[in-house]
């Protein structure tokens, strides 16, 4: 557990989520959201032990092909389908603090928009050496990097003629358990983005934007895979100066 | 002009969407080879102190049908009530337990399952004794914003009463949302989406 022992305690309670930022339960675009939308307020409450503590996922536990998509499922000498891409950034807090050691799970479709799944339905081809997940762990300083082929809008039967833009989900695992977070990455100038239900869930266009990944020519690799950009923020944490607890920081 | 506070916002959640075991149970749905086992499955080794206890449950949509879509996860004290985290700085909680567990909901039935053991009391900020408990993160199809709530234990009766978040519940009878059902060692844990039954859910 050495990645453990290097970590800094923090023990202060998490800024406030900003439920104005974040999309709200209720989204009647969103067809599904009617039915599973809490009605009732939320009980707020500022985080507690219970809340601020979280898991140690360490570095061991990783293959060494769990962040390359384009392999992890594929038969010996060969690859995935697609374009091949290159994803990586930084998982910060609101306070602008890197987040070393946190767990970050990704899935997407093939490169023609199909999903490895017995509940997928739309009629294109699988791709027999691609799975669609993977994971990796910031380093020390936040920073995180994946390889995959770059994921194919696909339909959706929410409105009679609905697509998903072309996405890949994250997960992420910071230091706290209140800063779990699932959301979905998108790419530059993707038209679709705007025409998503599921994107419109989010009001504010900004939020929307912060989704959208950059294509970051500078680190693209010549002759093998361009890349993109992808920052997460995770909820920032209070000093922990003026806590009313026995241990300060 | 003042300085700026130079605070970044929060990455926007998005639903987990239809294929959430794909990343987080790959082995659960089909996707065999790329990781040796899915995390959080296996709670409770042989070393693990503490009372072995089931919690078992659905989660269920607007019309009472359980969501077969689902991933549940939980995160709980040792059975001392320390948390295995670096954060927790009152104690070095029991390392044969890492106190977090990852439950799809079944495919068929929409029930998910943990084997874990009971938590023991941790305390709320002002220092007063929580009652036992395991908080639930849920996500799912449908729903925008991962939901966080709270299982306690139906035989803790005289900690649940002095608890500083159950006290803090405005509507008395919403109290027993967060109270499971069934008894030890085989707790349940149903979570009501909405409707008249509508788990308290908590902005924490
Ligand atoms: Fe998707």
């Amino acid at each position: 557990m050495s990645d453990r022992a290097n970590r800094k305690p923090e023990t202060g309670a998490f800024f406030p989520r900003d439920r104005n930022w974040h999309a709200p339960a209720l989204t009647p675009g969103y067809k599904t959201s009617v039915l599973r939308s809490p009605q009732k307020a939320l009980l707020s409450l500022d985080g507690t032990i219970s809340e601020i503590t979280g898991p140690v996922f360490g570095h061991s536990m990783l293959g060494e092909r769990d962040n390359d998509l384009i392999h992890n499922f594929a038969k010996p000498g060969e690859s995935a389908i697609g374009e091949r891409i290159i994803v990586h950034g930084r998982v910060l807090d609101e306070r602008r603090r890197p987040v070393p050691g946190a767990l970050l799970e990704f899935w997407q479709a093939n490169a023609g928009g199909r999903y490895r799944h017995k509940k997928e339905s739309y009629l294109a081809a699988l791709d027999p050496n691609f799975g669609g997940c993977g994971r990796t762990i910031t380093d020390e300083d936040g920073f995180y990097s994946l390889r995959t082929i770059k994921p194919g809008p696909y339909p959706w039967p929410n409105g009679v003629n609905d697509w998903r833009p072309a996405h890949i989900h994250f997960s992420i695992f910071g230091h706290g358990f209140a800063q779990r977070l699932i959301t979905q990455m998108y790419f530059e100038g993707d038209p679709m983005i705007w025409k998503c239900p599921i994107v419109n869930t989010i009001a504010d266009r900004r939020a929307i934007e912060q989704l959208i990944a950059p294509l970051d020519w500078a680190n693209t690799i010549p002759m093998d895979a361009r890349a993109y950009k992808f920052d997460i923020v995770l909820r920032g944490r209070r000093s922990t100066l003026f806590e009313n607890r026995m241990e300060g920081n | 002009m003042v300085q700026a506070l130079d605070h970044l916002k929060e990455t926007a959640s998005q639903t987990a969407g239809p294929y959430v075991h794909i990343g987080l149970t790959p082995n659960f749905c089909g996707i065999g080879g790329v990781y040796d086992a899915d995390l959080g499955t296996v709670m409770v080794g042989e070393k693990t102190l503490g009372q072995r206890i089931t919690v078992s449950g659905r989660v269920l949509d607007g019309t009472g049908t359980p969501l077969k879509d689902a991933l549940v996860e939980i995160w709980q004290a040792d059975a001392a009530g320390l948390y295995n985290s670096p954060s927790e700085m009152r104690g070095s909680a029991d390392p044969a337990f890492l106190g977090w567990g990852r439950c799809p909901t079944g495919a068929e039935d929409g029930v998910f399952r943990f084997e874990t053991i009971k938590p023991g009391k941790v305390p709320f900020k002002d220092g007063r004794p929580m009652a036992p408990h395991i908080t639930f993160w849920i996500v799912a199809r449908g729903i925008n914003v991962g939901l966080h709530t709270r299982m306690y234990f139906p035989d803790e009766v005289e900690a649940n009463a002095a608890d500083p978040l159950l006290l803090r519940v405005e509507h008395r009878d919403r109290v027993a949302t967060l109270v499971a059902t069934g008894s030890a060692p085989n707790y349940i844990f149903d979570i009501h989406l909405q409707g008249e039954k509508e788990t308290v859910f908590l902005d924490i």
